[in-house]
């Protein structure tokens, strides 16, 4: 089959479906809604393996729509699809996890009103991403960056009713426009020196670059702003966890796997470009480390399911942030793709909680759910698993993929990160004993109603759990295999720095991590598994206050920003507008108002005046057409 | 020796004729005003427009002018002497009248006198002006007869005494 | 009947004339302006025709235009038309108002 038609498949359905829900959607029943908002991303999952099955050794496939627009540049800025290997590994994990997701939808907004609404905003957000991803040119990504950006907003505030969750969809999509900005700035400069935006343009031009260019590094700094905004670190990762007010599919689709990992596939995508400016990738390094701790430290004191998952979402970006920061494109990837499947994974068993207990997202009022969800117990043991890198889950090679990488570039980085996953490892486990061993802490009357979620909500999770257990395999150490699947995958498209590990380091490091893992799962089982409801509704205190109210970020971005923003506007409203914009407008009618005041007396009624007036009139145009002016 | 009767015609019409403004006695400016009336009668002589100083005197003088004369001393105004309190309408109205003046005569006295034009003497005379009159100017004429007749119907109409209508 | 034909025009230029018809017209303005009885105003303002009067007769004999004479024939029938129905209503308004103090003429008062 042509190219070019499979292109339009992987693109095109998930519009097509956008469309239809959104217009007909009322008209549709709820099963014709789901089918046709599942058979988007399912049909681009089959295309892109279509694609890639009849191409292996694909060489780049540029194909252009139409010219967009052509000003000033040397090369038009075209509608045009760019797709090589990091592409289709990006396609897989947005279509698949996608396409999982929207199957979860289907049984979790079952009851829900809004269902075709919410179809529809889901396909309109994998159309942006896939725009994102397979976009050839800047513009065409930043158009996918916004779409996406824009979804995010519709879907947080998805059940628009309640204020809170709106205000937690408009900060969600202000920080995000921050980070654009940065994003924007950094297309324009580097649309000024290159004189073009296409990205393999770019990428090709960078041999007359010397390392440390000013202008490369203010452009990588510019758009790691964009990737802050987007992948939330720091300081812009605050909206993140308010995410949370969105349904559970929204926050495994948007803020696990697919959205929030926009960001470091730009930094891969112009990997050479932030190769050249070795001083972004330190700061990269850092912001990344910083990130992954600070988040990790928060979520230990959360008591909210979503929450504890959304700052592990945090700090495993920092993870992945980190790993960019060495030069380690691929490994970032790698984690990308492991962390897609074992955090939906997360979100949707957790829904799967949330939808069995009715709403309960608390999790002092849960507890030993497990005799009662057994296959939702046994999923989200395999997530956590893979998730705090238990050998052979998936999160293991690729965790230890980045922990060696920044080990060989900068030692306290590699502390920073080692403590960042022993704190992921306490805070998961600990939500797990909490939520699923011991005696149930909550209400009777909810016990008794507590029930399995159907087949079509454990099928998607039973998928990602074959995942999470087998997606390590494809990236392999050195130790273990010849061949490391991904880096080979990549190769053509990302050049990574090298980094040689010392293989009796790696054996170290694997046995301290599996010791490590024991101790805190020995320790979180005594302490929270039989613990009663009093022990989570204790005040906290020290470190622990600090933690539990998130370092009091929220209330220094509001009193900083926030605020004085606030009081600029309520001035200008009461006062600027009343006193300065209402006068001027006013003006003219105040002006013939007083004029007329004052020409009244011209029409005395005294005959002597008037005809004294027409005289004087007379005389002056006489003589203004006897002088000839 | 004609131009000094023009001379002396005209400042005496001119004196009149400032006399009639000047007047604080509503029956002394009539008077002027009659006086005036003939000496411009008499200029029209001067200009052999003999019809039209005839009918100077009969019209002004001898009809409109005995209208004002009537209602004069039919509204009893012999009685009340305007007072002249304050002297700055006086200079408005002087120097704006005298700018009109010399605005109007720099204006007019360029016009150039056509001396090619053959003088009639017969011109101003009754048969030559009624023969003009009837023949080329008869619709005019006609028209101002229904003038007149409009006029005195108005005259007659508003003059009416108002019905007093009960307001109930 | 025979007449001599007028000597005017060897000895008085027409400008003369003109001048006379404009210096009573300007008296005449002036006692419009500044009277303050209506029917000396009105006087005034036949002075004011008189003049035009005067000059149409002057330069219809010296351009041998018959037309300005019979002109001066139509304006006095005007004339008096006009004062008679003027002095109509002054009587009337005289009746309503017991004055005939133009100043106190101002119902139309802005």
């Amino acid at each position: 089959m042509n190219p070019e038609i499979l292109i339009h498949l992987i693109i095109w359905p998930t519009f097509i479906g956008f469309i239809i829900n959104g217009l007909f959607g009322s008209m549709l029943s709820k099963t014709a809604s789901g089918i046709i908002a599942c058979a988007g991303p399912l049909i681009g999952f089959l295309a892109t393996l279509y694609l890639y099955l009849t191409n292996p050794l694909l060489e780049a496939i540029n194909y252009s729509y139409y010219n967009w627009f052509s000003i000033g540049l040397a090369n038009p800025v075209n509608f045009s699809i760019y797709i090589d290997h990091l592409t289709i590994l990006m396609l897989f994990i947005v279509t698949g996890v996608g396409t999982l997701i929207h199957v979860y939808s289907i049984g979790y907004m079952h009851e829900d009103k809004g269902f075709s609404r919410f179809f529809a905003y889901l396909n309109l957000f994998l159309f942006s991403m896939l725009l994102l991803i397979t976009g050839s040119n800047l513009i065409l990504l930043f158009a996918g960056w916004e779409g996406v950006g824009l979804c995010s907003f519709l879907l947080i505030g998805f059940w628009f009713k309640n204020p809170e969750y709106n205000k937690a969809a408009r900060k969600a999509f202000v920080m995000n426009r921050i980070g654009d900005l940065g994003f924007i700035l950094g297309i324009f400069l580097l649309a000024i020196k290159f004189n073009s935006v296409d990205i393999v343009k770019i990428q090709g031009s960078f041999a007359n670059l010397s390392m440390n260019d000013p202008s490369i590094i203010l452009i990588t700094i510019l758009l790691f702003i964009g990737v802050c905004g987007k992948s939330a670190q720091i300081p812009l990762f605050t909206w993140l966890p308010d995410a949370m007010a969105g349904p559970t599919p929204v926050s495994a689709l948007i803020h696990a796997a697919t959205m929030v990992t926009a960001g470091i596939y730009l930094v891969a995508r112009m990997n050479i470009l932030f190769s050249l400016a070795p001083f972004t990738l330190n700061v990269i390094l850092f912001v990344g480390v910083a990130t992954a701790i600070i988040a990790a430290t928060i979520a230990l004191k959360q008591n909210d399911i979503k929450k504890v998952l959304a700052y592990s979402t945090v700090s495993q970006l920092g993870y992945m942030a980190s790993a960019l920061g060495v030069a380690a494109y691929s490994t970032a990837i790698f984690h990308v793709m492991t962390h897609a499947f074992f955090k939906a994974l997360l979100f949707l068993s957790a829904g799967s909680v949330i939808h069995g207990l009715h709403g309960e997202q608390d999790i002092k009022n849960m507890g030993g759910l497990k005799k009662k969800m057994f296959w939702t117990h046994l999923v989200f043991l395999i997530g956590t698993l893979a998730i705090t890198g238990c050998p052979p889950f998936a999160g293991f090679f690729s965790k230890d993929e980045i922990l060696s990488s920044v080990y060989s570039w900068n030692f306290w980085a590699f502390v920073g990160l080692s403590f960042a996953s022993i704190c992921t490892a306490w805070y998961m486990f600990r939500l797990y004993f909490s939520t699923f061993h011991g005696e149930f802490r909550g209400d009777k009357h909810v016990w008794n109603h507590v029930h399995e979620s159907s087949w079509i909500m454990l099928f998607p999770l039973v998928v990602l759990a074959i995942l999470s257990i087998l997606g390590g395999f494809a990236g392999m150490p050195e130790i273990l295999s010849e061949r490391h699947f991904l880096h080979d995958f990549l190769k053509y498209n990302v050049v990574d720095h090298t980094h040689h590990v010392n293989h009796f380091f790696e054996y170290c490091l694997w046995s301290v991590t599996v010791l490590a893992l024991a101790i805190i799962v020995w320790l979180t089982y005594n302490r929270y598994a039989k613990s009663s409801k009093e022990k989570f509704e204790l005040e906290p205190t020290g470190f622990s206050k600090l933690f539990a109210n998130k370092y009091y970020l929220d209330e220094i971005f509001a009193n900083i920003f926030t605020n004085p923003l606030k009081r600029l506007g309520s001035w200008f409203k009461n006062t600027f507008d009343s006193k300065v914009i209402d006068i001027l407008v006013q003006l003219p009618g105040n002006t013939l108002d007083k004029a007329s005041i004052e020409l009244k007396p011209i029409q005395s009624g005294n005959i002597s005046w008037y005809i004294i007036s027409i005289l004087v009139g007379l005389i002056f145009f006489a003589i203004l057409f006897l002088v000839k002016l | 020796m004609i131009d000094k009767v023009f001379y002396f015609l005209s400042i005496a019409t001119v004196i009149s004729a400032t006399l009639v403004v000047v007047s604080k006695h509503p029956i002394k400016s009539v008077l002027f005003l009659v006086l005036t009336f003939f000496l411009i009668s008499a200029h029209y002589v001067l200009l052999n427009a003999q019809f039209l100083a005839m009918v100077n005197i009969v019209v002004y003088a001898g009809a409109i002018m005995v209208l004002f004369l009537f209602v004069i001393m039919f509204l009893n105004l012999n009685k009340e002497i305007e007072q002249h309190k304050s002297l700055i309408p006086w200079f408005i109205a002087i120097i704006s009248g005298g700018c009109f003046l010399l605005i109007t005569m720099s204006a007019l006295s360029k016009t150039e006198l056509i001396s090619s034009v053959e003088h009639s003497s017969s011109l101003g005379l009754v048969e030559n002006l009624g023969n003009v009159l009837y023949k080329e100017y008869l619709l005019p004429m006609e028209l101002s007869a229904v003038l007149f007749l409009i006029a005195m119907a108005g005259v007659v109409l508003l003059s009416r005494k108002e019905k007093i209508v009960d307001t109930k | 009947m025979e007449t001599a034909s007028p000597e005017i025009f060897s000895s008085i230029p027409l400008t003369h004339y003109i001048l006379l018809s404009t210096t009573l017209f300007v008296i005449g303005l002036i006692g419009v302006m500044v009277r303050k009885n209506i029917i000396i105003v009105f006087m005034c303002i036949e002075i004011m025709l008189n003049a035009a009067n005067l000059m149409l007769t002057a330069t219809s004999v010296y351009y041998n235009n018959p037309g300005g004479q019979i002109m001066v024939f139509f304006t006095m029938t005007v004339a008096a038309a006009e004062v008679a129905v003027g002095l109509a209503i002054i009587v009337m308004a005289f009746k309503n108002l017991n004055t005939t103090n133009i100043d106190l003429f101002n119902k139309l008062k802005g």
